[in-house]
């Protein structure tokens, strides 16, 4: 099922006095996207971003200042969560402590009324079915305290699986893991969206968990989408600064720099040729992996170290002009065989490198000679 | 590891010395008292060691109607105050405007004295020559005939010791009441909410569970409170209880040690020791009960 938030605003009113007061704050403002039918969509900001209280919109337990919230062609802005169909998990996954996995899981089936009430033996399979899907089968006697956070987290899921929901939102589904589950979780989630083909909105804070699994992300800055669109295109294009800066590890590299006569300055050093752009000052970006160790380089950086990750070395360096306190790149372990001395020089992949607008830090888009 | 054991006992002794002068010994002593037959404070003397205080107390009609007003006064009062204070809380909780005004109304009782709102209590209840109290008007006002609710039929004395002790012990359990449902996590009603779940299917599943203990803990304290009711008896009918025929088990353990007929130890600790009993017993069937609904996370 396709979900379409139009328009969406949310508004709470301003908790300041005197002046302030009448101000209200804006959580997200003016959201207008179609999210297409059983795609995995991650929404991602820092917090305070409104991303949570996006989800809580969609799922009812908020409802929106403006704007229409359409599941198919069904308008539910007016429907209280319950008669939507939404499953959700929350961040600290909410389970009942007093109820052990079974009843946590049956909880949901006991408050259908009426024609959709199940018998007991249906009950009962649905149960197991949405357990076994999440492979909790042997923990349902269990109490939540006596489960690890990851087996928490699949009661959890089961638990926003068994009414068979038309959409799953996921709360920060993977914060409360340990890097090592996360990484095997959030496969996991990916596992059970492909198997159910559930729409499913997952928000989170940390970038690589919404590339790695969503079919698309939505990134998003104080109540405003910055950007939609699969991970990689995203993080290929990036729209403005803010998104820019917020997807990658390591981050992307900033660095003042300058446009004038046709080629792109950063310090005095002229680093690329450029065509179509007009001459003004510009924030660089080049992504870690768009730098190449190059004995006659363009770019000229005071080498701090090599990082060796195993796989690849992480060159730390610094530059003048550079934003940050250290430049991070990426190399294959042999390119950086030959470092030595006090600096290094970089030539520099064209599709790795940014330009933004100095005021605006919206993308300048520019083709290389 | 000796050195150490021993350290440790140093740590604790101040603290067992002084439970064990100013709580064992006496509980002790109190035990012993029980079966020292015709013991006299005056000359510390007694004629034997025995039963027979148990059974003078127990056919001690005086006893025995203390023993009765006791029951009454906690199976009426333990579920009724409690059920009050969850009735109220719950209330205090879902309203947002005046909460706090609300909060501080319902907990003064808390802070006023006994004796003076028990004085209250009689003005508002008795009935004199002169006058009917302001209770007796309003029954008047309903069609019905004055009673008299402090000298009058048992029935009347004990609504009004009820009333008195409900409306006593209600604020503290309000307090932790409304504390405990304030501590649930509202992120369970949302997930509730989610899920299509009905108030009272919320309440009965979540709420209640969620605030157990607390529960728990004022149904057994509520409990214990009751069976040593008697400040509250002597503020409504005076101190001459038995003659009131309103008498409670402290009480009588009272008379039995100071009052005119007082200076009988042993009676007085025989009936403590009948007490303590029955206290006991009752809570050891609250635990065995709470094991079951009662929810520690």
């Amino acid at each position: 099922m396709k979900i379409v938030l139009s328009h969406i605003t949310k508004k709470f009113p301003g908790r300041g006095r005197g002046a302030k007061k009448k101000e209200d704050v804006i959580a997200v403002n003016n959201f207008d996207f179609e999210i297409p039918d059983g795609k995995l969509v991650g929404l991602l900001g820092p917090s305070g971003c409104g991303k949570s209280t996006t989800l809580n919109l969609i799922c009812g337990l908020q409802k929106p200042t403006e704007g229409r919230i359409l599941f198919d062609e069904e308008d539910v802005t007016e429907l209280t969560p319950q008669k939507r169909g939404v499953g959700m998990v929350f961040q600290n996954y909410a389970l009942y402590p007093h109820l052990n996995v079974e009843q946590n899981i049956r909880f949901p089936l006991e408050n259908l009324k009426g024609p959709d009430r199940l018998s007991k033996e249906q009950m009962r399979a649905r149960v197991k079915e949405a357990a076994g899907l999440v492979q909790i089968d042997g923990l349902l006697d269990r109490k939540p305290a006596e489960l690890s956070g990851g087996q928490q987290q699949r009661v959890a899921i089961a638990r926003a699986l068994v009414k068979l929901p038309r959409v799953l939102l996921l709360d920060e589904p993977l914060s409360n893991l340990d890097a090592r589950l996360r990484l095997q979780t959030r496969e996991e989630i990916r596992r059970i969206q492909k198997k159910t083909a559930i729409t499913t909105i997952f928000v989170t804070h940390d970038q690589d968990e919404a590339m790695s699994i969503s079919d698309l992300i939505v990134v998003m800055k104080e109540g405003v989408v910055q950007q939609i669109g699969k991970p990689q295109e995203v993080y290929d294009n990036p729209s403005n600064l803010f998104v820019a800066k917020f997807l990658g590890t390591p981050p992307i590299n900033l660095f003042d720099g300058k446009v004038q006569d046709g080629a792109l300055f950063i310090g005095e050093e002229k680093v690329l040729d450029l065509k179509n752009v007009s001459d003004q000052p510009v924030h660089v970006g080049i992504r870690p992996e768009g730098f190449v160790p190059a004995e006659s380089g363009p770019l000229t950086c005071n080498l701090s170290r090599p990082e060796v990750m195993g796989r690849d070395v992480s060159i730390v360096s610094t530059h003048p002009a550079s934003q940050n306190p250290v430049i991070r790149s990426i190399v294959d372990a042999e390119s950086c065989d030959h470092l030595s001395g006090s600096t290094v020089r970089f030539s520099l992949h064209p599709r790795k490198v940014f330009l933004f607008a100095k005021d605006s830090e919206t993308r300048i888009p520019f083709e290389t000679t | 590891m000796e050195k150490q054991n021993l350290k440790g006992w140093l740590y604790l002794l101040p603290a067992l010395l002084f439970l064990g002068i100013f709580m064992i010994y006496p509980l002790v002593d109190v035990f012993v008292y029980s079966f020292e037959e015709g013991y006299n404070s005056a000359s510390q003397t007694f004629y034997g060691i025995g039963g027979y205080n148990y059974s003078y107390v127990l056919h001690d009609a005086y006893f025995l109607q203390a023993l009765k007003n006791t029951f009454i006064l906690v199976v009426i009062t333990v579920p009724l105050s409690t059920g009050l204070a969850l009735l109220i809380s719950v209330a205090l909780s879902s309203v947002k405007p005046l909460r706090e005004l609300f909060q501080t109304v319902y907990f003064l009782p808390y802070v006023t004295n006994t004796l003076a709102v028990g004085l209250v209590f009689m003005i508002l209840f008795k009935k004199t020559p002169y006058s009917d109290g302001l209770i007796n008007l309003l029954i008047n006002c309903f069609g019905g005939s004055s009673v008299d609710f402090i000298d009058g039929p048992y029935w009347a004395k004990m609504f009004v010791l009820c009333f008195y002790t409900v409306w006593v012990v209600m604020p503290f359990k309000i307090l932790i009441l409304t504390s405990a449902l304030a501590g649930v996590n509202p992120v369970y009603y949302n997930a509730a909410r989610v899920d299509g779940t009905g108030r009272v299917r919320m309440f009965f599943k979540i709420t209640l569970p969620m605030i157990s203990p607390m529960l728990f803990y004022l149904v057994i304290t509520g409990f214990i409170g009751a069976f040593k009711a008697y400040s509250d008896a002597v503020a409504l009918f005076g101190t001459n209880l038995n003659a009131a025929g309103m008498n409670t088990i402290v009480g009588y353990v009272y008379d039995m040690l100071y009052r005119d007929s007082g200076g009988y130890p042993s009676y007085a600790s025989a009936a403590a020791i009948i007490l303590f009993a029955i206290v006991l017993t009752i809570t050891c069937i609250n635990l065995s009960v709470s094991k079951k609904h009662v929810h520690y996370h």
